[in-house]
């Protein structure tokens, strides 16, 4: 088993007993019925889902959906009304207050929107606090902080309090005290949606760093779709307590389930999300096994005619205009290039450009057609 | 005068005719306490005797002039150069006046009944914060403890400890402990959320959750509960002279008792003197950090240091 963490089937239900209202929305109630008609809010609805060891997972909604609950429930901060959460294995319902405390303490850090600092404390013991809980001895406690904070850039401010520093310097102090613990797993709310547009992509990208370094397994809260794009290796849309799709950011986006996860790309420049290898079509002249210009070739007629090899690699282009190029000289996009970046290069050349995988192999060609129509379909 | 304050189940009694059926019961159930607790009440009443000459011998021990000199040093650190001269002209005044001995004991008696009321009523803040129907019952009682007229306190506290430093200090001590229970509560329930969800995050235990989290920032709150109460408890001393408690309240007693306006205002001068040292030392405690002498070296020393 390679998941990190197993959501299966988990309620959440606010303001009373559950196991009815459970049963009247599984029945088909809507949950604003609900609400209207008891009081009872329905936080999390019947969410199951896996997140692999390793991978930043984000789970993106509008306020209200139900996110932030669904990251309290992870480490048992909320405690659910049906389901389960297993981490590492480990059901959380079957463990005492005492294992609870010791799994927190061990395998998760918690990074929190309003930074949630302790302002009595300098910053090298906020970055510590959780050591300190964990019974680290001074000295080496210290030591660890101290590590954590220059690895986000703050070694020199640590004798400081909180509030003297700017916003972002103290969400790079919620991080450390996150990572001083150096935990597998981080729970991570809305961690960088209280800061200004820029100190937050400095922030993503110091995120992206930090797990280029060391694979954490990251479950990441936004509401902000350009972050869930950015951070996600793949994203759960969570819309009224329920998940409405999950997987990679492309596939949410060339494939949505439903008209509600549309909706939610509807702003969404797609040409940054999609790849050029989703979109590639196979020309409409293409030569197989063929070694280069030869008596084949002329007897092809068709501008621009692509020319490959026996294992798919491509050996050339003929153009009516420059005559036979060889592969070496052609201009390619390699799968996983975004449509925006692959722009330029579409509109300068005469002929469309072919994609080629990492392994060198031909997938189509995007000619400026494909590109445009690409671009039309989430309007 | 002292002595003729209504004193004993036979003075009791006498008194009883003058009340309602409510004043009725109240008396009986002194009475009966009186009856069946009096080896009770004989054992707080020597510990609590032992605790006031004990803190009254520590107070005396310095000369007064050492004793200005001190109050003045700790002023400097903790408040101002202003309130260090203010301290020590002030102090200095008392003893000019003839009343630095009963300063020395009112202070022993305010500050053994502040000890005593903070070591009962810091529990139970923590206590009625972390335990909703602990607060529902503790609540009424509070508020009870502090509009009752602080008089009322002197009659049960005489019946039951007899006259002098003991009932004073108890009777104190009921009126003064409201403040910090209340805001002991207070400051531990207005911990924000997040900092406390942030603790519990990270694996806190309960206790854990108390000292590292809840009390240090519920700290300011909390001394001022502690400052209220110490005001309190000077206030409350200087009636709880009526008893017998002794000290500045005495020398205004007797300024009332005499008529004497020249003697009442020397009394109530010295208290004042004594409340406003009180009242800054104690409010210096909730200050954090940029006030102490290390903050204030610092700043000295980041002047001659080279940029």
């Amino acid at each position: 088993m390679n998941s990190e963490i197993c959501i299966d089937s988990l309620w959440k239900i606010y303001g009373g007993s559950a196991d009815s209202a459970i049963k009247q929305l599984q029945s088909g109630l809507d949950p604003l019925d609900l609400y209207q008609r008891t009081g009872l809010r329905a936080a999390v609805r019947d969410v199951s889902l896996e997140i692999q060891t390793g991978e930043i997972f984000v789970v993106m909604g509008l306020s209200g959906s139900g996110k932030s609950t669904l990251l309290r429930l992870l480490n048992g901060l909320v405690r659910p009304c049906s389901g389960e959460v297993s981490i590492q294995g480990r059901r959380l319902s079957s463990l005492g207050p005492v294992e609870l405390n010791k799994l927190r303490r061990e395998q998760m850090g918690m990074v929190f929107q309003s930074f949630a600092l302790f302002p009595h404390r300098t910053v090298i013991d906020n970055a510590a606090f959780g050591l300190e809980v964990a019974g680290v001895p001074r000295p080496q406690r210290r030591g660890l902080a101290l590590k954590a904070l220059e690895r986000v850039g703050l070694g020199d401010e640590c004798r400081k309090y909180p509030h003297q520093l700017s916003g972002g310097m103290q969400q790079r102090v919620g991080l450390a005290r996150a990572l001083a613990l150096d935990p597998p797993i981080l729970l991570m709310d809305e961690a960088f949606s209280a800061l200004d547009p820029l100190i937050r992509s400095d922030m993503q990208e110091l995120l992206l760093e930090l797990q280029a370094e060391r694979q954490r397994t990251i479950v990441f809260i936004s509401h902000d779709l350009d972050e869930a794009i950015r951070l996600g290796d793949r994203i759960a849309l969570m819309q009224d307590g329920q998940v409405l799709q999950c997987g990679t950011a492309q596939s949410l986006l060339s494939d949505p389930a439903s008209r509600a996860v549309r909706h939610f790309f509807r702003d969404i420049d797609s040409a940054a999300v999609l790849d050029v290898a989703a979109i590639a079509a196979m020309p409409n002249f293409l030569l197989v096994d063929a070694a280069g210009p030869s008596a084949a070739l002329d007897a092809v007629v068709g501008d621009p005619v692509y020319v490959l090899d026996e294992s798919k690699r491509l050996r050339g282009v003929r153009t009516c205009s420059n005559g036979w190029i060889e592969a070496d000289q052609l201009e390619t996009l390699r799968a996983g290039t975004r449509l925006r970046d692959a722009m330029p290069l579409v509109a300068s050349l005469a002929y469309p450009p072919p994609v080629v995988d990492s392994a060198g192999c031909f997938l189509g060609v995007i000619t400026p057609r494909l590109l445009l129509r690409s671009l039309e379909v989430n309007v | 005068m002292v002595q003729a304050l209504p004193f004993g189940s036979a003075y009791g009694f006498a008194a009883v005719h003058q009340a309602g059926a409510l004043g009725l019961a109240v008396d009986a159930a002194v009475v009966w306490l009186l009856t069946y607790a009096q080896s009770l009440f004989d054992v707080v009443n020597a510990g609590v005797m032992a605790l006031v000459v004990f803190t009254e011998t520590l107070l005396a021990a310095p000369s007064p002039w050492s004793f200005a000199l001190i109050v003045a040093g700790l002023g400097l650190w903790r408040v101002s150069g202003g309130f260090a001269l203010f301290a020590l002209l002030g102090l200095n005044l008392v003893l000019a006046m003839g009343l630095w001995d009963p300063m020395i004991s009112t202070l022993a008696l305010v500050l053994t009944a502040s000890c005593l009321a903070l070591l009962i009523g810091l529990p139970l803040g923590v206590l009625s914060a972390r335990l909703q129907p602990v607060w529902r019952l503790l609540r009424p009682c509070l508020d009870l403890m502090q509009t009752m007229p602080a008089f009322v306190y002197l009659i049960p506290a005489v019946m039951l400890f007899s006259t002098g430093a003991v009932p004073a200090i108890i009777a104190t001590l009921v009126f003064a402990m409201p403040p910090v229970v209340r805001l002991t509560q207070l400051g531990i329930r207005q911990v924000p959320v997040d900092l406390i969800e942030a603790g519990r995050a990270f694996g806190c235990s309960e206790l854990q959750l108390l000292w590292k989290v809840q009390m240090p920032s519920a700290l300011p709150t909390v001394m001022s509960g502690v400052n209220q109460t110490i005001m309190l408890a000077l206030s409350m001393v200087v009636i709880a002279s009526m008893i017998g408690g002794g000290g500045l309240g005495d020398v205004v007693l007797r300024g009332i008792q005499q008529l004497d306006v020249g003697l009442g205002f020397e009394g109530g001068i010295a208290v004042v003197i004594l409340a406003v040292i009180l009242d800054r030392l104690s409010q210096s405690l909730r200050l954090e950090g940029e006030r102490t002498v290390e903050a204030r070296s610092r700043r000295w020393r980041s002047l001659w240091r080279t940029p």
